[in-house]
């Protein structure tokens, strides 16, 4: 008895080191992070944002052409929105996009940039500003559209303005079309339709984003493609239109087309890559990465258009009124004058402003990843590595045939409860 | 507890045995107080926010605390309704609980032989040590590392697939190896088998070695010693590490989404959706429920032995 009750005391006193311990680390932690406030530079902005956009390179451009020292804060997009609403002190500038608005304005942490202190405001493509291609065309607006949450009603206004105010919710920055990616090579025919991703042809072999409000949405471009229903949005369903939709991807999954769903970046590519899918809804940069590995891999325009992302900057409302607001304009302006833009476009991505892009991009380049034209040169990332041969041209050609056949933006939709509920219903089914 | 024992009230006047009691365990009390308050401030009062929440409103971008109890009836949506085909909580409760249960079978009885094995057959303290250590090597990468590792493996154009092809055991792939519940359960498995070892080893080298030697010369054959004598006196262990596996695998939810393609529902999943969404309250109402369904597992399981009674 007594040696058990030793026992005891041995143990309870090792779990307080134990406890001790812990203290010790997250003191640690604190004594760390406080000299940092006081570092020798002191124009200093903490970047939240996706890994999308946060490119070292930038941030190296950045620091040396303004003296601005960009601390990156990279989340997934969801977490993104989360840290906003619930940690609105943690950042300085957000990166984020257009469809989070719809939370992020009503919680009112975010501060709007005034728009006359944009140089190149007026310059911003009108795919923004307008819904138009710079050649007057009309793009699809279904979903949350850049253009219909581009603008508030005034600074403090959480309501969104239909006419342009000075009172912008994001700066645009980047933007782009995506659509599915194909194996060539594994699927030896021409492809042209969303109808093919559930094609039972490709049982086994098939994935989706597995975001639920962009997951549907690809969804419904299956179900539109193959003549089940025409939605009036397909960026704000109905309830039925919800229940439908998830019917037709319910069905199937229970006949096993989809290989796995995917949520990160490199998920998709590792997929793609061992040929555990042939067809699946991908990202531009990620189709890139898997060709850059060997392997064929096609960003396949479809004959129903594509579905379409945009991003842009704005402010905590914790900046506003310091000095680190006229930083956040300063870094901004430098965003938009156009080096950073043609590392954007580089990449596959569109840059806001494109004026000042093309001044910085080689007249073979801009041919190659904006007016649709076949590379006179090899193409390069912006870290050097080969990525196209001379002679290829890009999948979906010029800038006007990807983004003029957009259809709908990424969206969240007014009943967005509901369809989280139904898209764990069809996980469990 | 210790200390009460060696003193003895008899020596003393019963008022001054009755003072020294009460400083006794005062003393007794500080020296629990800084765990006490570490647990308190660090479990129980978020665990107390977390039920307060679970009972908010909520819409799209926050929190409203008045009392709404949407975050439950969401959960159970359908339960009653869809009869007699099962609602989404319930098909997914059971999906990981099947899991759960696979796993934790697994990891006990590969976990309850290796620990055997370092505790009977290898009779030097440094080879213990050694063959203990290799046991921890699955750790010595990140879980995401060690998840992401079986897919060149099991994949369709993965080594086991082009082995058996190669063999000729098989002449297309076999699907079922990855992104289904046999790759979910055998990563699991693989994860946390390392918790069973580890409290079962704990026990079973605390066997006082006379006892086996008794046994075997009163003429118990080996089965009979181990299952008399071994496993019983093993069971602390087993509780323990059964207890580690299961609220592991009930939370899971990255394994799970890795492993099943994203594919297979988790209770931990439902949570982790919820919380996307920024839809907090009904996030919480869903912990509490899974926190429920694991206290009854857990409570079930010290039922069977009373871990306190025989450490």
């Amino acid at each position: 008895m007594t040696d058990r009750s030793k026992k005891t005391s041995i143990s309870r006193r090792s779990l307080l080191k134990g406890a001790a311990g812990v203290a010790g680390l997250a003191g640690s932690g604190t004594l760390l992070s406080a000299p940092y406030v006081h570092a020798a530079d002191p124009k200093v902005l903490r970047y939240l944002g996706t890994a999308v956009n946060e490119g070292d390179e930038i941030s190296k451009k950045c620091l040396a052409d303004t003296g601005i020292k960009i601390e990156y804060i990279t989340a997934t997009t969801d977490d993104v929105t989360k840290r906003v609403i619930t940690q609105p002190n943690s950042f300085d500038v957000l990166d984020t996009e257009y469809f989070s608005l719809k939370k992020l304005v009503p919680s009112g942490n975010i501060f709007p940039l005034d728009a006359r202190k944009i140089k190149e405001f007026d310059n911003i493509t009108p795919v923004f500003t307008k819904g138009e291609l710079p050649n007057g065309k009309k793009i699809g607006g279904q979903g949350t559209a850049p253009w219909k949450v581009l603008y508030l009603e005034g600074a403090n206004s959480k309501t969104f303005s239909a006419t342009p105010t000075e009172y912008v919710t994001l700066i645009p920055t980047v933007y782009n079309a995506d659509t599915l990616g194909i194996r060539p090579d594994l699927i030896k025919r021409p492809i042209s339709s969303w109808a093919e991703l559930l094609n039972p042809e490709f049982k086994g072999k098939a994935s989706i984003l597995n975001i639920p409000s962009i997951g549907i949405m690809d969804a419904a471009l299956v179900v539109e493609a193959t003549g089940q229903y025409k939605y009036a949005d397909k960026g704000n369903m109905t309830k039925a239109e919800i229940d439908l939709t998830m019917k037709v991807l319910t069905e199937a999954k229970k006949a096993g087309q989809f290989r796995a769903f995917w949520k990160d970046f490199n998920e998709s590519v590792n997929l793609m890559a061992s040929g555990e899918t042939v067809i699946q809804s991908m990202w531009s940069p990620a189709v890139t990465k898997v060709r850059s590995m060997g392997i064929p891999c096609v960003f396949q325009p479809l004959k129903e258009g594509y579905r379409s992302w945009a991003s842009g900057f704005c402010v905590s409302k914790a900046v506003a009124g310091g000095p680190k607001l006229d930083w956040a304009y300063e870094f901004v302006n430098w965003y938009l004058s156009g080096w950073a833009g043609a590392y954007l476009n580089r990449q596959g991505y569109y840059s806001a402003v494109l004026s000042t892009a093309k001044a910085n991009m080689t007249e073979d380049e801009w041919g190659y990843w904006m007016e649709g034209k076949p590379a006179k040169n090899d193409i390069k990332a912006p870290d050097g590595t080969l990525m196209e041969k001379a002679g290829a041209v890009r999948d979906g050609g010029s800038y006007e045939d990807r983004m003029g056949n957009v259809v709908c933006w990424n969206a969240v939709m007014d009943e967005n409860d509901y369809m989280v509920r139904k898209w764990n219903e069809f996980i469990a089914a | 507890m210790a200390v009460t024992i060696e003193t003895s009230p008899d020596s003393v006047a019963p008022a001054e045995g009755a003072l020294r009691k009460l400083t006794m365990r005062s003393i007794a009390w500080l020296q629990a107080g800084p765990m006490m308050l570490v647990f308190a401030l660090f479990f129980l009062l978020p665990l107390v926010l977390v039920v307060i929440v679970s009972a908010w409103d909520y819409n799209e971008y926050e929190m409203i605390p008045a009392f709404s109890f949407r975050g439950y009836t969401d959960t159970f949506e359908g339960c009653v309704a869809n009869l007699p085909e099962l609602c989404t909580i319930l098909k997914t409760y059971l999906k990981t609980l099947k899991l759960c249960l696979l796993t934790w079978g697994l990891t006990l009885l590969i976990g309850f032989w290796v620990a055997y094995f370092l505790a009977f057959h290898v009779r030097s303290k440094t080879w213990q040590i050694v063959l203990s250590l290799l046991c921890t090597i699955p750790f010595w990468t990140s879980n995401v590392i060690r998840m992401i590792a079986w897919i060149p493996l099991l994949g369709r154009n993965g080594l086991v697939n082009q082995g058996l092809i190669g063999a000729g055991f098989i002449n297309k792939p076999v699907e079922w190896l990855l992104f289904s519940e046999f790759s979910v359960v055998l990563a699991l498995v693989h994860l946390f088998t390392f918790f069973m070892v580890v409290p079962i080893f704990n026990s079973m080298i605390r066997i006082d070695k006379r006892l086996i030697e008794a046994a075997y010369d009163a003429g118990a054959s080996g089965w009979q010693t181990l299952v008399n004598i071994v496993i019983p006196l093993s069971k602390p262990g087993i509780v323990i590490g059964s207890i580690f596996v299961i609220t592991i695998v009930m939370g899971d939810f990255v394994t799970i989404g890795v492993m099943g393609g994203q594919q297979i529902a988790s209770a931990g999943k439902i949570i982790e959706s919820r919380l996307s969404a920024l839809q907090f309250p009904a996030a919480a109402a869903n912990a509490v429920i899974l926190l429920g369904i694991t206290i009854i597992i857990i409570s079930a399981l010290t039922r069977i032995v009373d871990v306190r009674k025989e450490l």
